[in-house]
């Protein structure tokens, strides 16, 4: 059995003021093995992001099934209970997303090695591993223990970034993690791409610059 | 409920420590709480939303056995209540287990703590009432549970009438977790403090929330303070939830109609 197939996936949003449907995309099928990367590409407004949502279930999927082959057994991502999804996003799934949330009095350096925490590493252990992280996506020293809330786009994009790769992972939803990035950033994120699908981890991926991950893609799936 | 019907738990091997079922509980002819089933898991934070009057309050209330309900079904998994509803306990064994298991922060300080007796002996108290009586003892887990709540030590005897919103709801924090419960209650612990004081106490929630892997249930109108401490939330509506999901799922892809309206009215 592949990491995840995907069969008839299909997502409509349904808007209860305007009485009416949001096609987002509909019938998906796709396949993923351990270690492949999927791009995802199309237009903008054709639901790349939102399929990437529907897999991480921020969204759920009106139709169809993603079959998933958990280390806890095989699940639905589409019908699983939200505590078993909760699970996996601890343990097995993660998502880039392109926006950080950051938390008051929470410094960049906490927020990066808190996912970390919570999957069980003492708090000093995932501290010097998030500052190993930091340091390679090239984020100033002077400003990890200050609060991310006042940086700019990138370096908030840099802090994000640690924050959904620290984790082990099996399957990595990256939505533009590129887009706010330096040309130096960016290719430092690209090497630790390229780390992770030689150990095996599955990717899929919408990029603003597809040239970015040229070398990496084993398909992709083109939305219209 | 709008809520699409999910698989049953599959991959998690873990029981809920908290569960309640049919939670009824009516005030004259006014259904405050109609049919709720909810389940809380060990380190879990479960928001609770929706608009005043829809039944978030009285359910902590019922949760805390401070009120009978109606009817319904209330377990915790915790040795010597596995497997009893809590709701038919005597007066004696519903006091032990509030004392021991159960912490709760109120949104008015009034409720949960002496304004006239020192803010150490609020905290000292609840150690009191589980049958600790040396005074070093007292002191100094009164001031570890307050240090623990970020509480400023040098007003520790000061009694809770001259201290600010935000010293009071530490106060009650401290006082919460003063026993390391298995069940901490939030009832709106930030409505009313400015910003930078609601920064201050949601940072020490999540601290303890990672530090003691209490399971939680949290009341809160702001959307914002529940997503950043919930992983699942119950979106609540005249006493019955209307939409229940992961905290990102509710707040991005709301079902129902009540809930979309709630999202979108966020400034």
């Amino acid at each position: 059995m592949p990491l995840l197939e995907v069969h008839n996936y299909t997502k409509r949003f349904h808007v209860h003021h305007l009485e009416r449907e949001i096609l987002a995309f509909e019938g998906l099928e796709f396949w993923l093995n351990p270690g492949e990367f999927m791009l995802v590409r199309g237009p903008n407004g054709v639901g790349k992001s939102t399929l990437l949502r529907c897999l991480y279930r921020t969204c759920i999927p009106t139709g169809g099934q993603a079959l998933y082959d958990s280390l806890h057994g095989p699940g639905d991502l589409a019908r699983a209970a939200d505590v078993d999804i909760a699970l996996l996003r601890r343990s097995e799934i993660g998502h880039v997303t392109q926006f950080l949330h950051p938390r008051p009095r929470v410094s960049a350096l906490d927020l990066a090695a808190e996912p970390l925490a919570l999957a069980g590493r003492m708090w000093e252990d995932a501290r010097s591993e998030a500052a190993e992280w930091l340091e390679a996506f090239r984020l100033k020293r002077d400003i990890w223990h200050a609060y991310p809330a006042t940086f700019s786009g990138g370096e908030q994009q840099k802090v994000n970034l640690v924050r959904a790769l620290i984790r082990p992972q099996r399957l990595l939803l990256l939505d533009e993690p590129t887009a706010s990035l330096d040309v130096t950033t960016r290719a430092a994120l690209i090497e630790r791409l390229r780390e992770l699908k030689a150990r095996g981890v599955a990717l899929i991926g919408v990029f603003h610059h597809d040239s970015d991950v040229v070398g990496l893609v084993d398909r992709e799936l083109r939305l219209a | 409920m709008t809520s699409l019907a999910f698989d049953l738990p599959r991959l998690l091997t873990t029981a809920p420590l908290l569960r309640a079922r049919r939670l009824t509980k009516h005030y004259g002819a006014i259904p405050a709480v109609a049919g709720v089933d909810l389940d809380v898991y060990p380190g879990e934070v479960l928001g609770i939303v929706g608009e005043s009057g829809s039944g978030k309050s009285t359910i902590l209330r019922l949760l805390n056995l401070e009120e009978a309900p109606d009817t319904g079904d209330y377990t915790l998994t915790i040795d010597g209540y596995r497997g009893r509803n809590l709701f038919t306990l005597d007066r004696y064994d519903r006091r032990a287990l509030r004392v021991r298991h159960i912490g709760i922060v109120y949104q008015n300080p009034l409720h949960g703590l002496r304004m006239h007796i020192t803010s150490s002996g609020n905290v000292a108290e609840r150690l009191i009432m589980a049958g600790e009586r040396r005074f070093a003892t007292l002191r100094n887990a009164a001031r570890d549970a307050l240090d623990a709540s970020e509480f400023p030590l040098a007003r520790m005897d000061d009694i809770p009438r001259r201290l600010s919103g935000g010293m009071q709801q530490r106060v009650q924090l401290a006082k919460a977790i003063a026993l390391q419960p298995m069940v901490l209650l939030l009832d709106e612990p930030t409505t009313g403090l400015d910003v930078s004081v609601q920064a201050l106490v949601l940072d020490t929630l999540k601290r303890i929330q990672r530090e003691l892997h209490v399971a939680t249930i949290i009341v809160s109108h702001d959307l914002g303070v529940i997503r950043t401490l919930a992983d699942r939330v119950l979106v609540m509506r005249h006493g019955r939830v209307v939409e229940h999901g992961l905290t990102d799922q509710v707040l991005d892809d709301p079902q129902d109609a009540y809930t979309q309206q709630l999202v979108a009215a966020k400034l």
